[in-house]
C-alpha cells in the first residue's frame, strides 16, 4: 500500500530472558497520527525504539519500511537522516545551554571547527516561532518552563527536517493547557503533511488526536482501531489494553491472620528535591496492617517510589511533612539507618543502579544492610557472615555457583532474590518492594510471590509497588491507586479489577 | 571449571606477583644480581617507607569510588615543616609528634569535611590542599632548608647512618635479631592460615583446596625468609620498617575484617545502593580523607628523619607515588576494589624499577617514562579485564 509512509512486519526483539516483542506489526498512513497504546512494559517504548535505530539492526528480526524501502538503522543518524525523530519522554535538554545551542545539537551549522553561531540562532528562531514560542533562541532552557521545553524538543525535531515525528508520553510531565497546545500543534502539523506517532496513557488526548490506535499488550500488536470506523471510547480500549486472562499465576495465600494497623502514613507531603515547588507527593494517607499485603497501583512517574523512599528514612525528596506511624506511635525518621533500626525495610525498584553491589559477592551483599549481625563490636566474623549467605541462599533457592559468586552475574531473578536475602536478614516488620519483579521470567516471580506470601504469613508486613496490573490484583489484600502523587482510589481484592483500577488512573490523569 | 579456566584465573589473581618476580629477574640479570644485594634489598624498604604508608592511605580513598588526594605532597611537607620547628625550638620528642599527627588529622579533617558534608569534588578539594600546605610550608620555613638534629628523632623513624633495630641478641656478620623476627613472623603467618582453616573445616564450611593454601603459604613464608635474610645479611631491620609494617598491618586488618572496611568497598561498589543499606555515605569519605592527613603527617616524619633535614621542596610528586602505586597494585579507578597487600606489591613494584634503573645507570628522565608507561599499562589491564568479564 503506497499510502503507508511506515510498516514494521515481524518485529521480534529479545533481551535476555525476555520476548519483549513479539511479532510486532504496524502500519502507518502518511499524513496521519497515529497512536500507540498499552499497559507499561508492553513493548511500546521498545519498538520505536526499534524503528529510531536505537536498537541497531541486527538486534532484532523483521523488517522496517519506510517511504516504500528497506530500511536498516544502524543508528539513530541513519533514521534521522531519513527524517524519523523521536522524542523521549525524558527530555534531553541541557539545562545549562541555551534554545538554540540544545537545538543543533550534534546537528550544528557551519563546518566542524567554526560554527555559524548567526545561522544557528536565526534557524532556531525560525522553528521556535512554527511551533508557537515567542522566547529568543539564546534563552537558557533552564529558563524556560517544562511545557517550553517538550515545544522546544519538537521544534529541535524539526530542525532535523522530520517528516516522521515520535512523541513517547509527550504530555506526562505537562498540565492541561500546555497539553491542549501541544496536541493542537500535532494537528496543524498533521494538515501540512506530517505523520505523527504518539505513544500516551491519557486516552482521552488519544480520542482527540489520533486517526488510528494500535494496541500493543505483552509485546503484541492485538488490534488496530480507525476512528470515525470503530468504537475508540476508553473503555473500549483498556479492554484491549489489559484484556488479559488471569491464570494461576500467584500461588495462594491461605489462613494469614490480619492483625493490627503496622504502619500508618497521614497526610504526607513530598516536594522535589532540585525543583523545591514541585510536589511530588502530595497528602497521601495510608496504612498497612500486620499479615497484609498491600499493591500501590498506578502508571510510572505516578510518585509511588518518592513515596516510598520518603518514608524510609528521608531518602528522597525535600520539606516532607506528614505523619508516620509505627505500631500506634508516632516516630520521625531521620535517616535510612533509623527507618532500618525501626523495623523498616525498602527493597529497591532498580537493583542494579540502586540496589545490589554488582561487583561484590553474595555473601557480601546479603549482609551489608545488617553488618552489625555478623560482627563481633567492629570485627567481621567471616564464617557467620558466610553461614548466614548460605542459609540465604538455600532458603530463597538463588541459583549460583555459590555465595562467593559476584553478584553481577547472576540472572536477574537470582540478583531479586539475593536482595530481598538482604532485607530479610535485616529483619524488618514491614518490607517495602518496589517492582519486585520487574524483567525477571514468569518461574522467578512465582518464585518471589511465593517468599512474600512467606513473610505475611510470618506476621510481616508487606507493601508492594507494582505497574503489572495482574499482580497487584493477584497478590495484594488491599490496593491503593497513585496518580501524580495522590492517592486516587483504594480496593479490596475482591471489589479490583484491571478495568476499574486503569479507570481510575485515566479519569484521574484527564483532570 | 577445565584446568585452562583455572591456570587463567590463578594467573590473574596473581599477576602483580608474576610481574614483580619477571621484573625483579629482568634487573637481576641486567645489573648482574647487583639488585639483589642486601643493601640494595634494604634501600628498597627504606627508600620508599613513605611511599607504603601514603599508598595505604590512598587506598581508602581511592576505594571510595576512584577519588584521590592530590595534597599528600604538600602535607608531608608541612608537617615535616612544623615538626623540624618544633624539635629545633627544643620541643621533647613525644610531644612533637603527638602535635605533628594532631596537626596530620586536622588538615585531613579540614578538606574531608568539605569532601564529605559539602561535596566539593576531592579533585578540586586537595588541589586546593596541595597549593595552600606547599605555600605555608614556605612561610613556616622561609624558604629555607632547616636541619634536624634530634638523633633519637631521626633514628626512631628511619634516617641517619644507624636506623635500624639494635641486634639485641648479637651474632657475628648477620643480625640475629632480624632472623628471629623473620622465623617469628612465619610461624604466626603458618598458625593463623592453619587455625583460620581448620575452625572453618570444623563448622563444615566450603574451604580451598589444600593445595592452594600451601602454595600461598610457602610463597608468603619464602617472601618473609628471603627479606629477614637479605636484611640481616646487611644492618638489620631498618626502624621505618616497624612503622611501614604496623601500618600495613593495622590497614590490612582494618579493609580486611573490619565493618568500616567494608563500608569503604561498599560505596566504591555503589554508593547508593549503600546509602539505602543504612551506612553513613558521607562519613565513610570523612574517614577516607581524616586517614589520609594523619597518614600524611607520619610520612612526613619519616621524610624529615631520612633527610635530617625540612626543606620547602620536599614531599614533592609523593601523591603521585602513592596514586600510582595503588592502581598499579590493582586497586580499580572506578573504586570498590583493592587490597593493602595489593597496594603494598604495586608499592614495592614502583621501588624495584626505581632502584633497577638507577643501578643500571638509567637517567632519570627515562626512569619517568618508565614509570608513566607503567602505570598506564596498569590500568589498562583493570579496565579490559573488567570489560571481558562483562
Amino acid at each position: 500500500m503506497s499510502e503507508n509512509i511506515l510498516e514494521m512486519q515481524h518485529i521480534t526483539k529479545l533481551f535476555p530472558g525476555v520476548r519483549a516483542l513479539d511479532d510486532v506489526n504496524l502500519q502507518v498512513k502518511k499524513g496521519s497520527i497515529h497512536a500507540l497504546v498499552g499497559e507499561n512494559g508492553a513493548g511500546k517504548s521498545t519498538l520505536m525504539n526499534v524503528l529510531s535505530g536505537t536498537y541497531p539492526y541486527g538486534s532484532y528480526t523483521g523488517d522496517i519500511i519506510y517511504e516504500g524501502e528497506v530500511c536498516r538503522f544502524s543508528q539513530i543518524k541513519d533514521s534521522e537522516a531519513k527524517g524519523i525523530v523521536i522524542i523521549h519522554q525524558e527530555l534531553a535538554l541541557i539545562p545549562y545551554m541555551t534554545i538554540g545551542e540544545n537545538m543543533f545539537l550534534g546537528n550544528e551549522r557551519g563546518r566542524a571547527f567554526n560554527i555559524d553561531w548567526s545561522t544557528t540562532y536565526a534557524e532556531a528562531d525560525r522553528h521556535l516561532k512554527t511551533v508557537g514560542l515567542t522566547e529568543s533562541s539564546r534563552t537558557l532552557i533552564r529558563n524556560i518552563g517544562v511545557g517550553k521545553q517538550q515545544m522546544v524538543e519538537i521544534a529541535k525535531a524539526l530542525a532535523k527536517n522530520a517528516r516522521l515525528l515520535i512523541l513517547d508520553e509527550p504530555t506526562s510531565s505537562l498540565n492541561e493547557s500546555d497539553s491542549k497546545a501541544l496536541l493542537d500543534l500535532l494537528l496543524r502539523f498533521k494538515e501540512e503533511g506530517m505523520t505523527s506517532i504518539i505513544i500516551s496513557h491519557k486516552l482521552n488526548e488519544v480520542a482527540y488526536v489520533a486517526d488510528d490506535i494500535t494496541v500493543i499488550r505483552d509485546g503484541k500488536t492485538i488490534e488496530t482501531m480507525h476512528k470515525g470506523t470503530d468504537d475508540i471510547s476508553e473503555d473500549r480500549i483498556i479492554r484491549g489494553m489489559v484484556g488479559r486472562e488471569i491464570s494461576d499465576r500467584f500461588p495462594k495465600r491461605e489462613g494469614v491472620e490480619i492483625g493490627e494497623v503496622a504502619m500508618e502514613v497521614s497526610d504526607w507531603n513530598v516536594f522535589h528535591p532540585l525543583y523545591r515547588e514541585k510536589k511530588v507527593v502530595d497528602g497521601v494517607s495510608l496504612q498497612v496492617r500486620r499479615g497484609e499485603v498491600v499493591g500501590i497501583s498506578g502508571l510510572m512517574g505516578a510518585g509511588r517510589t518518592e513515596l516510598a523512599m520518603s518514608i524510609f528514612g528521608h531518602s528522597y525528596g525535600a520539606n516532607i511533612s506528614g505523619e508516620l506511624k509505627l505500631n500506634g506511635r508516632a516516630v520521625k525518621l531521620n535517616s535510612v539507618h533509623d527507618a532500618i533500626q525501626h523495623g523498616m525495610a525498602y527493597v529497591t525498584e532498580d537493583r542494579k543502579v540502586n540496589g545490589l553491589i554488582l561487583s561484590n559477592p553474595i555473601r557480601v551483599n546479603t549482609t551489608l544492610a545488617n553488618l552489625p549481625g555478623v560482627s563481633a563490636g567492629i570485627v567481621i566474623d567471616p564464617d557467620k557472615e558466610y553461614a548466614v549467605a548460605d542459609d540465604y541462599r538455600k532458603k530463597l533457592n538463588t541459583k549460583c555457583t555459590g555465595v562467593e559468586q559476584k553478584v553481577g552475574n547472576l540472572s536477574g531473578g537470582n540478583q531479586q532474590k539475593v536482595l530481598l536475602a538482604k532485607w530479610m536478614f535485616a529483619d524488618p516488620d514491614i518490607l517495602i518492594l518496589d517492582e519486585p519483579t520487574r524483567g525477571i521470567d514468569v518461574g522467578a516471580k512465582y518464585e518471589i510471590y511465593c517468599i512474600i506470601n512467606d513473610l505475611v504469613a510470618a506476621g510481616k508486613s508487606v507493601v508492594m509497588i507494582s505497574s503489572e496490573l495482574p499482580e497487584v490484583l493477584g497478590m495484594s489484600d488491599r490496593i491503593y491507586v497513585m496518580n501524580e502523587g495522590r492517592i486516587v482510589g483504594e480496593f479490596q481484592q475482591a471489589d479490583a479489577s484491571q478495568e476499574k483500577i486503569m479507570a481510575c488512573i485515566l479519569s484521574a490523569s484527564n483532570h | 571449571m577445565s584446568t585452562k579456566t583455572k591456570i587463567l584465573n590463578w594467573v590473574q589473581k596473581y599477576t602483580m606477583i608474576i610481574i614483580l618476580l619477571l621484573v625483579l629477574s629482568f634487573f637481576a640479570f641486567k645489573t648482574g644480581g647487583k639488585i639483589l644485594l642486601p643493601q640494595n634489598i634494604t634501600n628498597i624498604i627504606a627508600q620508599n617507607a613513605y611511599v607504603f604508608v601514603l599508598a595505604t592511605g590512598m587506598l581508602l580513598c581511592i576505594l571510595t569510588g576512584g577519588n584521590i588526594d592530590l595534597s599528600v605532597g604538600s602535607v608531608v611537607c608541612f608537617v615535616g615543616a612544623l615538626g623540624a620547628v618544633f624539635l629545633d625550638k627544643g620541643m621533647s620528642m613525644g610531644l612533637a609528634i603527638l602535635v605533628m599527627l594532631a596537626i596530620g588529622l586536622v588538615i585531613g579533617a579540614w578538606q574531608a569535611f568539605w569532601i564529605a558534608y559539602v561535596r566539593v569534588p576531592p579533585f578540586i578539594t586537595t588541589l586546593s590542599g596541595m597549593l595552600v600546605f606547599r605555600g605555608l610550608s614556605n612561610v613556616v620555613l622561609e624558604g629555607q632548608t632547616l636541619s634536624v638534629t634530634h638523633e633519637t628523632f631521626v633514628r626512631i623513624f628511619g634516617g641517619g647512618a644507624d636506623c635500624y633495630v639494635p641486634d639485641l641478641l648479637g651474632g657475628g656478620g648477620v643480625n640475629m635479631l632480624c632472623l628471629v623476627v623473620g622465623a617469628l613472623a612465619c610461624l604466626l603467618y603458618l598458625f593463623f592460615t592453619f587455625k583460620s582453616r581448620m575452625s572453618r573445616v570444623k563448622k563444615g564450611y566450603e574451604v580451598e583446596a589444600v593445595y592452594n593454601t600451601l602454595i600461598k603459604s610457602v610463597l608468603i613464608v619464602a617472601v618473609i625468609l628471603f627479606f629477614t635474610v637479605k636484611l640481616s645479611q646487611y644492618k638489620g631491620i631498618p626502624t621505618s620498617l616497624i612503622w611501614v609494617a604496623l601500618v600495613i598491618l593495622v590497614y590490612a586488618y582494618i579493609t580486611s575484617k573490619t565493618t568500616i572496611g567494608r563500608h569503604f568497598y561498599a560505596v566504591g561498589g555503589n554508593e547508593k545502593a549503600t546509602k539505602l543499606s543504612g551506612i553513613n555515605t558521607d562519613r565513610v569519605y570523612f574517614i577516607a580523607y581524616t586517614n589520609m592527613g594523619f597518614l600524611s603527617a607520619l610520612a612526613g616524619m619519616l621524610t624529615i628523619a631520612r633527610m635530617t633535614s625540612a626543606q620547602p621542596t620536599y614531599g614533592q610528586n609523593y601523591e603521585m607515588d602513592a596514586i600510582g602505586s595503588c592502581f598499579i597494585g590493582g586497586a580499580s579507578a572506578y573504586g570498590g576494589v583493592g587490597t593493602v597487600p595489593g597496594v603494598i606489591i604495586g608499592a614495592v613494584l614502583m621501588g624495584v624499577i626505581n632502584i633497577g634503573m638507577s643501578i643500571m645507570g638509567v637517567d632519570a628522565n627515562y626512569q619517568r617514562v618508565v614509570k608513566g608507561l607503567v602505570l598506564l599499562a596498569a590500568v589498562i589491564f583493570d579496565v579490559v579485564s573488567k570489560r571481558e568479564k562483562g
